[in-house]
């Protein structure tokens, strides 16, 4: 029985590649992409190279057994029988039957299986893409809002999932711009990986709960000097800012309206930096990104744009 | 000799059920084949680290089944059908428990296990696939972890999530999509759980099943490998002449030739 288990072999040597050092280099080629692509893109470049070049001569010595071993394939014997017979259809030319109704038996299959599990594999994949659209959010009066202090906004950002639609804003009325108030607003979710920051300073006055259009909206003054997060130590100035920990970019916010006197949240949007502050601040503001997700610099090109 | 007779009638009574079985299916020559195959002599406790894995595997899977009878998997109520199976249902503790910790016996075994595996070199030629499918056993258990850890729904169980998702979906290309995938969105939400849910108990579980019997089918074709400090393994037994390989096992099966088969003839090419 186990002479029959033992897999086929071109000799009594099983086909062993020799002792080499290629993948030794390979893998150290990776490993300077890798770090390259951290510190320094011209590193990242050699790696890349050394990798390649490195991954070719390994290849190229692991196959070389096998390139080596098939033997010259005969002078094809077709064609002369096909010269000798003329233009009659020699016989392996002929479709046989069998072939066909082996094929026709395999493609139907395919397409039967085909038919039934796109839609199945669609259904499980696209809902998490289509139709993600950010409802507009009313936050209530504007005079809950007094200027230059942050007013912690816990509210209601998807209805019907309890408390698992509620999020958390930073809202600082920078004063009037032009005869129009100008807002702050910087979501709570670190983006360094989604905890939720804390403001840092102390609570003023007794927190409100107030009813608006969009439900529940529970409002707490604070003196912030910065955002700092629990989960990892990321922490931001005032403005959103990193200023320390491991966060990549500055943290997000959202557009807003003013609409009867009342605060609209619109769609939150991403930050690279923030210069300046308060109504004078500029804003590089980028699509909305995950946590984590560069939105500048060359590191973007690792996070391409999901609808 | 009434005794011996009473148990040749014992015997008959045994076999008679198993043979009508065997003529009918072979099921019973597949399982002595499966149970009573040849090993090397020198096999020792090492090699029961991947029984003990999948013992560990099947503990999961059954307290899971029952588990799943009383767990709730929607946001409003997993948290309370947790704490109602913890607290409340009879032995509920135990099975729960049973489930918890045995994840984290899986896991350590699963390592233990490969660890023996790569120190015993049994991933080289002609197990190189079964190392492989291993790793890829090895990824899905973590992902079970990863995903089972959602289910008790408890702030540390909702943020661990959350961290957990965005670091997969800081992969570069392919993280913005996986992110948005296991959150079911953009955001998460509702659909998450039942997401984790069902890739905790249908998905990966099924994958799982189907790679651990490849793996088997795998060992008893290959056989088991002897440990490297035995004659077998330093190729001693089928010394030719030629230095035995330093530092390669003998690269052939070993599931008989450990066992005092006659050294086999090398054909010169």
């Amino acid at each position: 029985m186990a002479d029959d288990l033992e897999p086929e072999r071109h000799g009594a040597e099983p086909q062993h590649p020799s002792p080499t050092i290629w993948p030794f280099a390979f893998a150290g080629g990776i490993a300077l992409l890798l770090v390259g692509i951290v510190v320094s893109m011209p590193a990242a470049v050699i790696g890349a190279a050394i990798a390649v070049v490195f991954g070719f001569l390994w290849i190229r010595e692991a196959t070389r057994e096998v390139r080596v071993a098939p033997p010259e394939p005969e002078p094809e014997p077709v064609s002369e029988l096909a010269v000798e017979e003329g233009d009659e259809p020699s016989e392996p030319d002929r479709y046989p039957r069998s072939v066909f109704l082996e094929g026709a038996t395999l493609g139907l299959g395919a397409l039967i299986g085909g038919i039934v599990t796109l839609p199945a594999l669609g259904f499980m994949v696209l809902p998490a893409f289509v139709g993600q659209e950010y409802e507009p959010v009313d936050i209530g009066p504007l005079e809950n809002f007094p200027e230059n202090s942050y007013v912690t906004a816990t509210f209601v950002y998807k209805k019907g999932e309890g408390r698992l639609g509620r999020r958390t804003a930073f809202i600082r009325n920078n004063g009037l711009v032009n005869e129009v108030p100008s807002m702050t607003i910087i979501s709570s979710r670190c983006v360094h990986m989604g905890c939720p920051t804390q403001p840092q300073g102390p609570p003023g006055g007794e927190p409100t709960e107030i009813r608006t259009s969009s439900g529940p909206v529970s409002l707490q003054m604070v003196q912030a000097s910065g955002f700092g997060c629990p989960c990892h130590g990321g922490a931001y100035d005032a403005e959103g800012n990193r200023t320390a920990g491991p966060p990549v970019r500055a943290l997000d916010r959202y557009e807003y309206s003013i609409r009867n006197g009342s605060l609209i949240l619109g769609t939150p949007f991403s930050v690279g930096e923030v210069e300046g502050e308060g109504a004078k601040a500029r804003i590089k503001a980028y699509r909305l990104a995950d946590p984590g997700q560069h939105v500048d610099g060359i590191e973007q090109i690792f996070y391409p744009y999901v609808p | 000799m009434a005794k011996s007779k009473r148990r040749q009638q014992i015997e008959a009574l045994i076999l008679a059920p198993l043979n009508w079985l065997e003529e009918r299916s072979g099921l019973v020559g597949a399982v002595k084949y499966f149970l009573f195959r040849k090993v090397p002599r020198e096999t020792n406790w090492f090699h029961t680290l991947g029984s003990a894995t999948l013992t560990a595997f099947v503990v999961q899977l059954v307290t899971g089944v029952i588990l799943a009878m009383y767990y709730k998997p929607s946001p409003d109520e997993a948290y309370a059908s947790i704490q109602n199976i913890t607290n409340e249902l009879t032995l509920g503790w135990l099975v729960r428990g049973m489930h918890r910790w045995g994840a984290s016996v899986f896991i350590i075994l699963l390592f233990l296990h490969m660890g023996r595996v790569f120190l015993f070199g049994a991933y080289k030629y002609p197990r190189e696939l079964n190392w492989l499918i291993g790793v890829i056993l090895m990824t899905m258990a973590l992902g079970e972890g990863l995903t089972g850890y959602l289910l008790p729904w408890d702030q540390t169980a909702y943020w661990a999530t959350v961290v957990a998702i965005n670091i997969n979906a800081n992969a570069p290309i392919v993280g913005p999509f996986l992110g948005d995938f296991l959150r079911g969105g953009t955001e998460i939400g509702e659909n998450t759980l039942s997401i984790f849910y069902s890739l905790h108990m249908l998905v990966i579980p099924g994958g799982l099943i189907g790679l651990i019997t490849l793996h088997l089918y795998l060992v008893i074709r290959l056989g088991v490998t002897p440990p490297p400090w035995t004659a077998a393994a330093a190729g001693y037994e089928e010394s030719d002449g030629r230095p035995a390989r330093i530092g390669l096992v003998e690269p052939r099966p070993r599931g008989n030739g450990a066992m005092g088969r006659p050294p086999r003839e090398r054909t010169g090419a």
